[in-house]
Order: structure tokens, then sequence, then C-alpha cells
């Protein structure tokens, strides 16, 4: 097969690759804030639910965490849903295991935050909700911008897990012709757009730590 | 009326005692300043007063606006000079944008800072960061100022520029309570001088009174300074 041929018969993965990529940030970076608030609460049980949930989304492989996601409202409920669901499972399972990673990152970027900052902000009168959204916040993500951006370019990459539960993003259109060409042409292709699409994902994310680069 | 009251306060950390029933006043247009070693409970008897701690007993009364100086700044490193002394009086006192404004570049003029007010504090030295920091105590137009070592950071350069400004604000009347380690500016610029000493206060009164106090204690203390 010819090689626009192929790019043509990918396209419509790399469309669902790129729908992955977006939905599961959209989620996961805000259950991520609301998971790092939970695993940092004054209320132990809490606390304690989120290390344990932490600890298993990082500690199981995201494929296997994929087809329970897929399976488990058949196997443990009962309940058969339609093929739609086939795409809400993967960004189901996606969001979870990202904002699990995320969480632990903003922990880490808000625990960095001298604790002077939170006395000032006391002082001058800022309520709990602003001090942290104008005072920690900020700060915050200037400090984790260059391990989100890691975990970013990650996901990229792991999209192609999403071929266990047969969508039709990218790799699993990819694997598909190249089975039926008897050829790697479109898995080459497939390498090729997901190293593109890191590359425009680090250069955007260089962007934004320059621009956060006018204080220290 | 004194403008601040302080009657019997303690504080404990688990076991260790830092106040032990601590009482003092603060009229208004007074400067107190606050001695003793370190670890006598001279910042922990300001966090308690300023809410930054709370005590375990006793009564704090005051009523009106403070600010407080730290010794480490504590400036908004994401906020250029003019929005760390603007800001709270705009979001939290909901004052007139441009009534804050003017205030700031007043207050930054006369801590010398006029050419400062899109800086970041990054980009300046420890003495303009402490100056901005007063600069920001002072928009919140306090009826009390507190200073918490506000030397101690700086070398004895900068902690020369950072008196001279404290030295001004005694002059204005500013109602000041000052913890300091400056000897000679507490003797020359305090109206009233408190000695702390393991959770209490040992000697109490005027600059005078206190530098001539018979106090082993006082006396020892003192003698660091000037042997």
């Amino acid at each position: 097969m010819i090689l626009s041929n192929v790019i043509t018969q990918l396209l419509g993965g790399m469309v669902t690759s790129v729908e992955i990529f977006l939905l599961t940030l959209l989620f996961s970076l805000p259950l991520g804030l609301l998971i790092a608030g939970g695993r940092m609460s004054k209320f132990a049980p809490l606390r304690w639910l989120m290390k344990i949930y932490i600890s298993i989304m990082r500690g199981t492989p995201l494929m296997l965490q994929l087809i329970v996601v897929f399976f488990a409202p058949y196997y443990l409920f009962g309940i058969s849903l339609s093929s739609d669901y086939r795409f809400i499972a993967v960004i189901i399972a996606f969001t979870i295991n990202y904002a699990a990673y995320f969480a632990e990152i903003y922990r880490g970027g808000i625990e960095s935050i001298n604790s002077g900052q939170y006395e000032a902000a006391q002082v001058l009168g800022y309520s709990k909700i602003e001090t942290f959204f104008i005072i920690i916040m900020p700060q915050v993500f200037k400090v984790i911008l260059p391990s989100v951006t890691n975990e970013v370019i990650t996901l990229v990459k792991d999209t192609s897990l999403s071929f266990v539960i047969a969508i039709p993003e990218m790799f699993t259109v990819a694997k598909q012709i190249a089975a039926a060409d008897a050829s790697i042409a479109a898995l080459l292709v497939a390498g090729i757009f997901y190293y593109l699409f890191n590359i425009i994902v680090a250069f955007i994310m260089e962007h934004l730590e320059n621009r956060m680069n006018y204080y220290e | 009326m004194s403008l601040l009251e302080v009657k019997n306060l303690k504080k404990s950390f688990d076991d260790n005692v830092v106040l032990k029933d601590i009482s003092l006043s603060v009229e208004k247009g007074e400067v107190l300043a606050i001695i003793g070693p370190s670890g006598s409970g001279k910042s922990t008897l300001l966090r308690c007063i300023t809410d930054l701690e709370t005590e375990d007993s006793g009564e704090i009364r005051f009523d009106g606006t403070f600010g407080l100086v730290f010794q480490n700044f504590n400036l908004f490193p994401h906020h250029s000079v003019m929005k760390n002394i603007t800001n709270a009086p705009i979001r939290v006192q909901k004052r007139d944008k441009n009534e804050v404004f003017d205030h700031a570049r007043y207050l930054l003029k006369k801590m010398g800072l006029e050419d400062k007010e899109d800086a970041y504090p990054c980009e300046l030295s420890g003495g303009q960061q402490q100056r901005v920091s007063i600069a920001r105590a002072l928009a919140m137009n306090p009826d009390i100022l507190f200073f918490d070592e506000p030397t101690s950071a700086l070398d004895p350069e900068l902690t020369g520029e950072i008196l001279t400004v404290m030295r001004d604000l005694a002059a204005e009347n500013m109602t000041m309570v000052i913890v300091t380690h400056e000897m000679a500016f507490a003797r020359n610029v305090a109206d009233e001088i408190i000695f702390m000493d393991d959770g209490v206060i040992v000697e109490q009164g005027t600059p005078d009174e206190v530098f001539s106090s018979d106090n082993k204690r006082m006396k020892e203390f003192l003698g660091k300074f000037y042997d």
C-alpha cells in the first residue's frame, strides 16, 4: 500500500489519540488537585483513602486498569453498556490513573511553599481560599511544571495502550494496517506521529515555563 | 485606655513552656522594644498577638488593624512590588483602586523605592525587600505595626537602612512593637523596653531604667553586647 493511503487511514486514529490525550488532561488535572487535597487532609480516614488510591493507581499497570474499567460494569454488576462505553472507559481509566500521578506532583509543589507565605497572607487578611488561589497556587504551578511536562509527554505515548480494548486510536489502526499489509510502514508512520506530537507538547510546555521565568 | 493589652498570656509547645504569664500594654503612639536572648519567647509573644499562634490561656485585647513585618520579609515572589503592596488593600479592605495606588506610590517614595514599583522581589536586595514589606504593612493603614526581628536576615549595612526607616516611623508617632537584637536602636528609639528571658518579663521600663537595671540576668545579657 502506498504511503499516502496509510496516512489517510491513520488520520482517523490520530484524531482519536488526540481526543484521548486532551480529555484525559481536562479531567485529570483538576481531579488530581482534589485528590492532593484529600491526601493532605487533616481528616485521617480521607488521607488514608487517598493514599491507598494513589498507591493502587501507581502500583498496577495502566493496561490492566483499562481492561478492568472496561469490563467491570459487566462482570461485577451484570450491566451491559452500549458500544459508546468503550471510549468512555478509556477516558475514565486514563483520568483516574493520571490524576493519581498529578496529585502527588501537586502535593510536592504545595508542600514546597514556605509557611511564611501563608503567614504573610493571613496577616494581610486574605481568606484561606484567596490565599490558596492568589498566593500559593501560582507559585506551585511554576514549581511543578517540569514534572507535569514529564507526565504529559508520557500520556501522549500511553494513549496507545487503548488498543487493549480495541479503541480505534492511532496505534490500534497502525497495527491493523501492518498486519494486513505484512509491512511495518504504518507502525513507522505512527511512531513519527507520536514523536511530532511530543515535540509540539514539549514546545508548548517550554513556552509556559519561560512565561513563568519573570520571577524566581 | 491602652491600644493593646495583653493579660496573663501562657503558651506551651508540647512540654516546652514558652510564655509563662505575660502581661503588657501598649499606648497609642508608643514604641515598645522587646529584647532578650534567643528562645526567650519574644517571637512567640508577637506571633500570639498577631494570631499566627493560638495562646493556651490569657487575654489579648486589641481593636483595629495591625501590620506585621517578618524577619524573612515573606514578600510574594510572583507579584510585582506594586501588587505586593496594593493587592490586599484592594481585595481585602475593598478600598478604591486609585486611592490605594496613590497611597502605595507615596509609601514607596518614603521608602526610597519610587523606581521599583514594577520590579519583582527577586530583583531587589534584602534591605529593599524589607522596605517593600514595611510599605506593604503600612498600606493597610495599621493602628499598630509589629516587627519580628526585621534586621536579623540582613547584613550590617542593610540593617542600617531598615533602622532608619523605623526611626522615621517612630518620629511620626507610629505605634510599634519591635522584637529586636539591635540594642543601640532599642535604647535610642523605644519609649519602653521589655526584657524577656525564659518565657517571663524580667525587666520593663524606659530605656534608661532597663539599661541601668541591677537585675543579674539583664546585666549578663547586656554584658554580651558591651564587653
